[in-house]
């Protein structure tokens, strides 16, 4: 019934927050505060609030906020990526945490696929002169890279690097892939993937160099000063995970060196970079605004996945995507 | 040997309309080579010498004032796939064969395709501006764009090009709609999974992406005008990569000011640039490329090939692999 709705607390609905088209979502299982109106009175709201929906990682899972929720049973996260959040620490409170792995997968994939190809056919580029006021005639010095018959090296086979690699084989592209561990035998062969045991390898020979890893320790930094000398000086990084994947100052001295040809990224550190980052003003660089999952369809996936997490773990039932300390 | 070499006339090396250096030499291993501003400063001279006109985006134009000063001219080898820049009845009635590149240009061009249908789709031309705009201080929340996976590709034309486009789509799990003048093979739908639309309005009126691949010859031209633009969704994205021309220009200009469709994502216009002013270069939801479908060094390079080798097929009295012969 109405009055019976657990309390959560979320960052704010429009600006940094949920889209209006989610709204309906979040008030079918809940009453929503947010976090604006919650600080207003966190003594009063504070007790009532049995989980957080938490959205672009706000509101943030600081002891600061955790400790004026003391009935706080989840921390239900939008979205795969868990790196914002201090998983040991929020379970040491007794809070469970879920992520909403799988529905990302094919938007991000296809933004994988579209970031590559943007790149590649030069499509900003030629777009910006095709409405240039000040051009005259068409210029035949635009060209691209060949992207049927090159060579895709994926690192991080998990659900979205598969999901690439079944995009890139409509382009008879050579696929190669890197992993902790190696996929199934059917898997590689429905891709017509190749396993890279050593990430070495598949940065040699790749034409394009895809990031679809999760970002950890062991991850931060993958991509260094001495991977993308590895690379060919006519390949495409293309980045989707997260952006402290890849050191920034190394990635920066490569393109200005042509170590690397180019490099199109949904992901940067901080997000968005400093308005002085050399990055926004090389030639050769692609950047979108961390939009992988930016359609309706799939944020409203995402915002189920999430309410269907928390309500699961307030009723006590098993709980479709929880994430444990390690 | 040197001595062997035939003369051949084309635009220019280098400049905005010219041929990259790498790609004449290309030409230049086999036949000398005439500039028409060299030409043109003494036809009487230079045109007995010249026996193939190689044409390169559509320059030298092919008038029939160039050609009656080429005597010897035995083949127009144009580089391509289209040929509705020229007048093939005229120029076979003065001897002259004529000769594209088909073939060669499908997977750039289909790539192409692709990369507009994936850049307008997920606005990607808007997120790299906000990315990079000094003004810029937050993520934007409301930059959506459309879900591609499993959405409804609707393919016009299911030649070389469009059948490349229904493999790549595939992959995207896209439901694939497909009209042609003939159906395609049993063999070739299931291996793409593509439905056959015998009538194009059904296939307008249930696509998520309208992508247009046909030739332009007289049926096609004005092929998606004010009608069949009407019976699209107003969520759907038209892309073209086939002519300019195909399309009604001014009809495209009014679905997208009133919102009968929901984007266009185009490759071709007509003319080509449009002219500076033209509304299409003003509206939110378009993203145009300056004809850059086989813009790859790798493809342009398959396309000089083709031509040369249709150039020696030529001069040498073989026949010509590409020769395009009307119907």
């Amino acid at each position: 019934m109405e009055d019976n709705k657990p309390w959560a607390l979320i960052s704010e609905v429009g600006d940094q927050g949920y889209i209006e088209e989610v709204t309906d979502i979040l008030e079918q299982h809940f009453h929503i505060i947010c976090h604006k109106d919650f600080l207003q009175n966190s003594l009063v709201h504070g007790p009532k609030i049995q989980a957080i929906l938490m959205w672009n990682t706000l509101p943030a899972a600081k002891p600061s906020l955790l400790s004026l929720l003391p009935s706080l049973k989840v921390v239900a996260s939008g979205g795969a990526g868990i790196d914002h959040l201090d998983v040991p620490y929020i379970a040491s409170l007794g809070v469970k945490v879920t992520n909403t792995p799988g529905v990302v997968s094919d938007a991000t994939a296809d933004i994988a696929m579209g970031l590559l190809l943007a790149s590649a056919r030069r499509i900003v580029e030629g777009h910006l002169i095709a409405v240039d006021p000040n051009i005259t005639c068409l210029p035949l010095k635009l060209m691209g890279v060949e992207v049927t018959g090159s060579t895709l090296g994926i690192i991080g086979m998990g659900h979205i690097g598969y999901k690439i690699a079944q995009r890139g084989k409509g382009f008879d592209m050579k696929i190669l892939y890197h992993n902790r561990n190696r996929r199934s035998f059917e898997d590689e062969q429905a891709v017509g993937a190749s396993y890279r045991e050593n990430m070495d390898d598949l940065l040699k020979e790749s034409d394009f160099v895809m990031m679809a890893v999760n970002l950890t320790p062991e991850t931060t930094d993958l991509i260094s000063h001495r991977e993308l000398s590895l690379m060919k000086p006519t390949a495409t990084l293309v980045n989707i995970s997260r952006g402290l994947v890849v050191d920034q100052d190394a990635l920066v001295k490569a393109l200005k060196s042509g170590g690397i040809c180019a490099a199109a990224l949904d992901v940067t550190h901080p997000e968005p970079l400093p308005r002085d980052h050399p990055l926004l003003c090389l030639p050769n660089v692609l950047i979108t605004p961390h939009v992988g999952t930016n359609t309706i369809a799939t944020t409203r996936k995402m915002v189920l996945k999430m309410v269907d997490n928390a309500v699961a773990v307030l009723n006590g039932q098993v709980i479709p995507n929880e994430v444990k300390p390690n | 040997m040197e001595e062997d070499k035939r003369w051949a006339l084309i635009s220019e090396v280098g400049g905005d309309t010219g041929y990259l250096e790498e790609l004449a030499d290309v030409l230049k291993r086999h036949f000398h080579l005439i500039c028409l501003r060299e030409f043109l400063q003494n036809p009487a001279l230079h045109g007995p010498k010249v026996q193939v006109l190689f044409i390169w985006k559509f320059l030298p134009e092919a008038e029939p004032s160039l050609l009656r000063s080429l005597p010897a001219l035995l083949l127009v080898a144009s580089g391509g796939v289209g040929v509705d820049h020229l007048d093939v009845p005229f120029i076979n009635g003065l001897g002259v064969k004529v000769a594209n590149t088909p073939g060669v240009v499908s997977d750039s061009t289909a790539d192409h395709a692709m990369a507009l249908l994936l850049a307008s789709a997920r606005k990607i031309l808007d997120g790299h501006q906000i990315a990079v705009d000094p003004k810029t201080t937050h993520l934007p929340q409301r930059l959506m764009g459309v879900e591609v996976t499993r959405a409804t590709l609707g393919i016009v034309g299911m030649g070389d090009i469009g059948y490349k486009i229904a493999q790549r789509s595939k992959g995207f799990e896209m439901k694939i709609l497909y009209h042609n003048r003939t159906r395609r093979t049993g063999a070739a739908e299931r291996a793409t999974g593509a439905e056959f639309c015998r009538r194009l309005d059904d296939l307008l009126k249930r696509s998520d992406f309208v992508v247009i691949a046909v030739k332009l010859t007289a049926d096609t031209t004005g092929l998606i005008g004010r009608r069949e633009l009407s019976l699209m969704k107003p969520t759907a994205t038209l892309v073209n990569v086939s002519r300019g021309l195909v399309v009604d220009q001014d009809a495209l200009v009014e679905a997208l000011r009133s919102g009968r469709i929901g984007a266009a994502a185009l490759d071709v216009t007509h003319p080509e640039p449009l002219p500076r002013d033209h509304p299409l270069l003003g509206l939110p939801n378009v993203l145009i490329t300056p004809h850059m479908g086989i813009s790859t060094n790798a493809t342009a390079t398959a396309i000089v090939e083709k031509m040369l080798e249709n150039g020696l097929a030529a001069v040498k009295g073989l026949p010509v692999p590409d020769e395009v012969k009307l119907q």
